[in-house]
């Protein structure tokens, strides 16, 4: 017989904290831990004892005092009077438009250059070689200023429009001006019978084709902008002015969306409609024009009774006026980030294309495709899985790369808060940690979503 | 001073060991240097020449300082500083002193604590745009693009200005003169704004500097001068005297090449050698040698020296003395007396 | 009859090949003009080169290398009958400021040290570069080396350097001491301990001797009997290309311990470790290097005890390091992962403990793989140095700023980048080719 016996109990002794492997872990982790909190307190108390000293305490007040300096490029309502808060906030959207505008174009252009370096053309693939190694090894602000200083050099001033002969003129049916302040191109507005602040009409009226109007969010009755909001009568009865509310909503780009949307879900449950019969009858049914139809016939009428028009941009005193102004600022920004991110971009993508067997192109071509459809088809959503996970950190590179939008003047959360609000109010450790904790945001959410969609096109293994 | 190897080691690896706290001049003489703020390069206030000798108006005030405390006008290191860093610098004791065309304003002084010891420049915020505008006045820039250096006064002036004249403008910033002036003179922007004799110091150097005007309007006051911490006042008496001193050599006539021989012996105009130490002990006050102010002038000259060598008529700048005249001549320029 | 046949019995002579389809033609053919589409991006490839070339090369080949000021350049392009804003370039500046913009303000009498210490650099890398051309022996060098650098650049005394490394020797020793006694684990602490305090508040006696209360300027200890230096230069003496090197080699080379340190601790099993380390890459790889340079530009004196005060080019090569090391963690990272898990398991069924296989198994050949990842970090962080610029150091970007400053050069554009542009590229095309071709020997074996 045998008898089950415990394993000896013994009691805890304090060397067990170092020798006893099941301890010691608990042991180094609490070490480190005690470590790391003494580290943060030093430091705590250093920075306390420092402010204390240069008679500084940390306040994030200033975020609410006006802010006093101007800003050119504003994605919402914003002028000098307004908070540093809000300064700050037009400078995150800077940044998060140049960001995704430069993620876009940098991918096209890398996935390009990356099947081009591929490409059987010599001279092409020679060429993409060349543009690879020079964006790479060269640093990407002195690209930044590159071009920014290309684009002022060699685009003409807006005073070369002007006068009978003039060196330069506008393009695309004189529609877009570019010049070396930037390009003005036609902007859609609504509303082609609103009247302005007169009652006048601005165009020939029709009577009912006014737009909806704005519509500000946290308006309150004792702001001075907003008086007209409220108003019951008068040409500009329920339209808010400029700093009413907190940020305003155009109504008419809203319904455009919401039409747009409409139109595109009709569209994709036509075509469902359209693979069911098919599947059922093995013929399918042509929709085409329908699909077609559901997207564009209520958007144009949508357009039409909102008083759509577009606005041309036109030479009048000093700059153009009317239209969408892309700076010069943003132009240069976008295109040093881009061209730069697509050297590294068209490295991935070109590394993901060969990692794909050539048994693949082979099986491709034998089921008679074509070499444009063999990539477009067969390559690149294979090669998409290795490229996706290092697109994720150029694609992050990119939006902090973005910070050095300071050296164009791009006014972005660099240039706002960590710059003009910092040398304004003297506030350094609250501008900086601030901003710090802006783009660790924007860099977490970015990877979150992207990792979210590399989980998606991954491959299950089993 | 608690002074190790470790710490030396870095102090080999440029690590200045020196309480803030503890007096500034026996900090600078110490270390037989001084440490002073200067902008990365404006034309004619302070750059570096081929050899990184740093030569101009805001840099010989720095080697007039070291001069008269240390007796030598080349013991200075110059700490290039941007808009942003500069008042860091200045409150965490990197530097001992700011000669950076900084203005002098009330919440600088009193909530950035810094004490302004003095103005070396009267200087405004002015305009310039290119002749064939045909623009006569700053209030006739309704619509215009302005290009203006961030990280000073002059973007808050500018905004004040285009508000309370009710004209809109589109701002552009940028970060250093040199590219201001490369899209200004490209076209890129109508106006360029900065303090007017940046103004004039960029038109100078530009291939036909009479194609552009600067405008009448002077939209600001700004009055530059060399700063110091708060809370130090005897450094801050010695940058502010020495600065006096240069103002006051040049209104009784004392020069670069007259000075020894005037320092030799006491003369007849008892503040000439009340300055120049052969009479009273107004050096002994300060902390300083005797002849601290033979020193300083021996470094560079008198105030108007300095601005004759560096940014005066005969240089490339050209800047007339205007407001940064004597007072005797119907400037601003005025130091209390040394008695 | 016999010999007459209607099959050919011997070969015809080859033809030769058309025309079209050898020599430079059938190349053409080949590669430039096999598709109405290849076509087209030839003519626009040609199109494209033709009007960067013509365009580049009239501007750049301009007789301004003597000039002394860019109204000079004008001068003598006038003269030559060259008008217009774009004339040609103002070589004259690059004559002048060359030595500027690759030294900064370094005296010009001790430039043999920087050149030399460079040149050593290169010589104690070689043995962990070149592994298969280079005597294993040259390992001794580039050990004593990361102490030899810093003091030829900086200079003073000999003593700084050779009281660190005593710090480690005494480390080492107190390691073996307490190792033998109480155990590994016990053994680093009371290492990392002893160096600290050795380093801290023993070895400033030793150099320095006692602090005169009366006259803090007098030397005592060793510096006092064996004063055995080279001229200090103070750090913000540097600029130039010697600043964007010097920053990006010393950052990491700091970087590469703390990055294996923080590799190791990502990859452990302890959970309030590992929770620290990826807090603390994850942040660093979060925000952008400007924010950091802010931070080593106005904010880290403020972290630091009162009256500690570093210069600032200390100051951002220690939020470099920082940055660089959380980069580097991941590359290690990636080499630990590339490792077979037989490597693992080899080691502990050899009974070591996790220090001895970290040591002696699995770093070695982990950091081996990562080197083409180092060597790319370090390409990345010699490329952003460029960023010091922005918070007011004289990087070669920063020098061009006051160049322009110049009233004699005001004005000048192209030049200036160009040439930064240029070297930027030499050296950053040299050091990708390198990782390149350690890339294909690294992977000669496993294909």
């Amino acid at each position: 017989m045998t008898t089950l016996t415990d394993p000896p109990k013994q009691a805890f002794r304090l060397s067990q904290l170092i020798y006893d492997t099941r301890y010691r872990s608990m042991t180094i982790q609490v070490i480190a831990m005690i470590g790391f909190l003494i580290l943060i307190g030093w430091l705590i108390s250093n920075t306390a004892q420092n402010l204390a000293d240069l008679g500084k305490e940390p306040s994030f007040r200033f975020l609410g005092e006006p802010a006093g300096y101007d800003i050119n490029q504003r994605l919402i309502d914003y002028n000098n009077q307004d908070t540093h808060l809000r300064a700050a906030f037009v400078g995150l959207l800077n940044t998060l438009l140049v960001a995704f505008l430069g993620c876009i174009t940098a991918t096209v252009l890398g996935v390009i250059i990356g099947v081009l370096r591929l490409s059987k053309n010599w001279l092409v693939a020679r060429l993409m070689t060349v543009y690879v190694e020079m964006f790479r090894n060269v640093p990407v602000l002195l690209w930044i200023v590159f071009v920014m200083a290309i684009l002022i050099e060699s685009l003409p001033a807006p005073r070369a429009f002007r006068g009978d002969n003039p060196e330069a003129t506008m393009k695309v049916f004189d529609s877009v001006a570019v010049t070396n302040r930037g390009v003005y191109v036609p902007e859609l507005l609504f509303g082609v019978d609103a009247r302005d602040e007169k009652g006048e009409y601005l165009d020939a009226p029709t009577g009912w084709r006014v737009g909806l109007g704005d519509l500000p969010i946290g308006a309150s009755a004792d702001n001075p902008a907003c008086a007209s909001y409220y108003a019951t009568e008068g040409a500009m009865a329920g339209e808010p002015g400029p700093g009413c509310g907190t940020f305003q909503i155009s109504l008419d780009l809203m319904a455009v969306l919401f039409v747009l949307i409409a139109g595109f879900y009709s569209a994709h449950r036509i075509k469902l409609r359209a693979d069911r019969i098919q599947e059922a009858t093995g013929e399918r049914p042509t929709t085409w024009y329908l699909r077609l139809g559901v997207v564009v016939v209520p958007l144009l009428i949508v357009l039409y009774a909102l008083g759509a028009y577009l606005a041309y941009p036109e030479l009048r005193g000093f700059n153009f006026r009317g239209g969408t102004h892309m700076r010069n600022s943003l132009i240069a920004l976008w295109l040093a980030l881009s061209l730069y991110t697509a050297a590294f971009i068209a490295e991935i993508v070109r590394a993901g294309i060969m990692a794909i067997s050539h048994g693949q192109t082979e099986a491709a071509a034998a089921l008679g495709l074509r070499s444009n459809r063999i990539m477009s088809l067969v390559i690149l959503p294979q090669a998409l899985r290795v490229i996706i996970p290092p697109l994720i950190s150029n694609y992050l590179n990119l939006t902090k790369n973005s910070s050095l939008a300071i050296a164009v003047g791009y006014m972005d959360i660099t240039g706002t808060l960590m710059g003009i609000t910092l040398n304004q109010t003297g506030r350094e450790l609250e501008t900086v940690l601030l901003g710090m904790l802006i783009y660790l945001t924007i860099s977490l959410s970015i990877s979150a979503v992207m990792n979210w969609y590399n989980n998606r096109v991954k491959l299950v293994e089993r | 001073m608690k002074k190790t190897v470790f710490l030396g080691a870095l102090t080999v690896a440029g690590l200045a060991a020196g309480a803030a706290a503890a007096g500034t001049l026996d900090d600078v003489k110490a270390r037989g240097k001084l440490n002073c703020g200067v902008s990365t390069g404006l034309v004619g206030f302070a750059a570096p020449d081929a050899n990184g000798e740093w030569n101009g108006f805001d840099v010989s005030v720095c080697r007039a300082v070291a001069a008269a405390v240390l007796g030598d006008p080349a013991a200075v290191e110059f700490v290039p500083t941007t808009g942003k860093t500069r008042f860091t610098a200045l409150a965490s004791g990197e530097v001992d002193m700011l000669a950076r065309n900084t203005t002098w304003t009330f919440s600088r002084d009193v909530d950035l604590k810094f004490t302004f010891v003095g103005v070396n420049y009267y200087d405004g915020q002015g305009f310039m745009v290119p002749k064939e505008l045909g623009v006569s006045s700053a209030k006739e820039l309704d619509g215009s693009t302005v290009c203006i250096q961030t990280g000073t006064t002059t973007e808050l002036n500018l905004a004040d200005f285009f508000r309370s004249n009710n004209i809109s403008y589109e701002p552009v910033p940028i970060e250093t003169n040199a590219e201001a002036q490369q899209q200004y003179l490209a076209g890129a922007c109508d106006v360029y704004t900065t303090d007017a004799s940046g103004l004039a110091a960029t038109r100078a150097t530009f291939e036909n500097p009479a194609d552009h005007v600067v405008l009448p309007e002077i939209i600001s006051k700004e009055p530059l001068g060399p700063l110091v911490r708060h809370g130090d006042d005897e450094w801050g008496d010695v940058v502010r005297w020495t600065l006096n001193a240069l103002i006051t050599a040049e209104e009784l006539g004392i020069t670069s090449a007259n000075v020894k021989e005037m320092a030799s012996a006491a003369g007849n105009n008892p503040e000439i050698n009340r300055l120049l130490g052969t009479e009273g002990n107004l050096g002994e006050m300060l902390g300083l040698s005797a002849d601290w102010a033979v020193a300083a002038l021996s470094s560079g000259g008198n105030y108007g020296e300095i601005f004759e060598k560096n940014i005066g008529e005969n240089t490339p700048i050209g800047l007339s003395r205007g407001l940064n005249a004597q007072w005797t001549e119907g400037g601003l320029i005025y130091s209390p007396p040394f008695r | 009859m016999s010999d007459l046949s209607f099959v050919r019995t011997e070969m015809l002579p080859e033809k030769e090949p058309p025309a079209s389809t050898v020599g430079a033609i059938g190349w053409a053919r080949e590669n430039l003009f096999s598709g109405w589409f290849n076509s087209i991006l030839t003519v626009v490839s040609l199109t494209v080169i033709y009007y960067v070339l013509s365009t580049l090369l009239t501007w750049a080949i301009s007789p301004t290398w003597s000039a002394t000021s860019l109204g000079e350049c004008r001068d003598i392009l006038a003269e030559v009958g060259r008008e217009g804003h774009y004339a040609g370039a103002c070589w004259g500046v690059i004559r002048d400021r060359w030595i500027q913009l690759l030294f900064g303000f370094y005296p010009s009498e001790l430039y043999w040290r920087p050149i030399l210490a460079f040149i050593l650099l290169g010589v104690a890398l070689a043995p962990v570069l070149f592994s298969d051309k280079v005597t294993p022996k040259l390992l001794w060098f580039s050990a004593v080396f990361p102490f030899l650098f810093p003091w030829l650049l900086w200079g003073g005394t000999i003593w700084a350097p050779l009281a660190v490394i005593a710090g480690f020797v005494i480390g080492w020793f107190v390691y073996k001491a307490v190792d033998a006694s109480a155990g590994s684990l016990a053994g680093i602490i009371a290492a990392v301990v002893a160096a600290v305090v050795w380093w801290m508040f023993l070895s400033g006696y030793v150099v320095n001797g006692v602090p005169n209360p009366d006259d803090p300027n007098a030397v005592g200890g060793l510096n006092a009997l064996l004063p055995i230096g080279i001229e200090a230069v103070e750090s913000r003496n540097f600029g130039g290309f010697m600043l964007s090197i010097t920053i990006g080699v010393v950052a990491i080379a700091c970087s590469l311990p703390l990055g294996i340190v923080l590799a190791l601790g990502r990859q452990s099993d302890l959970l309030i470790v590992k929770a620290l380390c990826v807090g603390f890459i994850e942040f660093i790889r979060g925000v952008p290097l400007i924010t950091l340079l802010f931070v080593a530009s106005t904010l880290l004196n403020i972290f630091m005890p009162p009256g500690t005060n570093f210069d600032i080019i200390l100051r951002v090569i220690i939020m470099a390091t920082l940055f660089a090391s959380a980069y580097m963690a991941e590359v290690i990272r990636g080499g630990l992962a590339a490792l077979p898990k037989g490597q693992y398991e080899g080691a502990d069924s050899l009974g070591l403990n996790y220090w001895q296989a970290q040591r002696l198994i699995i770093m070695p050949q982990a950091l081996k793989i990562s080197i083409p990842g180092i060597v790319s970090t370090f390409i990345g962080l010699f490329k952003d140095t460029t960023l010091v610029s922005i918070i007011g150091l004289l990087d070669p970007l920063g020098l061009s700023n006051s160049i322009r400053a110049d009233a004699a050069w005001n004005g000048i554009v192209w030049e200036i980048y160009g040439f930064i542009a240029l070297m930027f590229f030499v050296f950053c095309f040299a050091m990708s080719r390198y990782s390149m071709y350690l890339e294909r020997k690294l992977h000669t074996g496993h294909r």
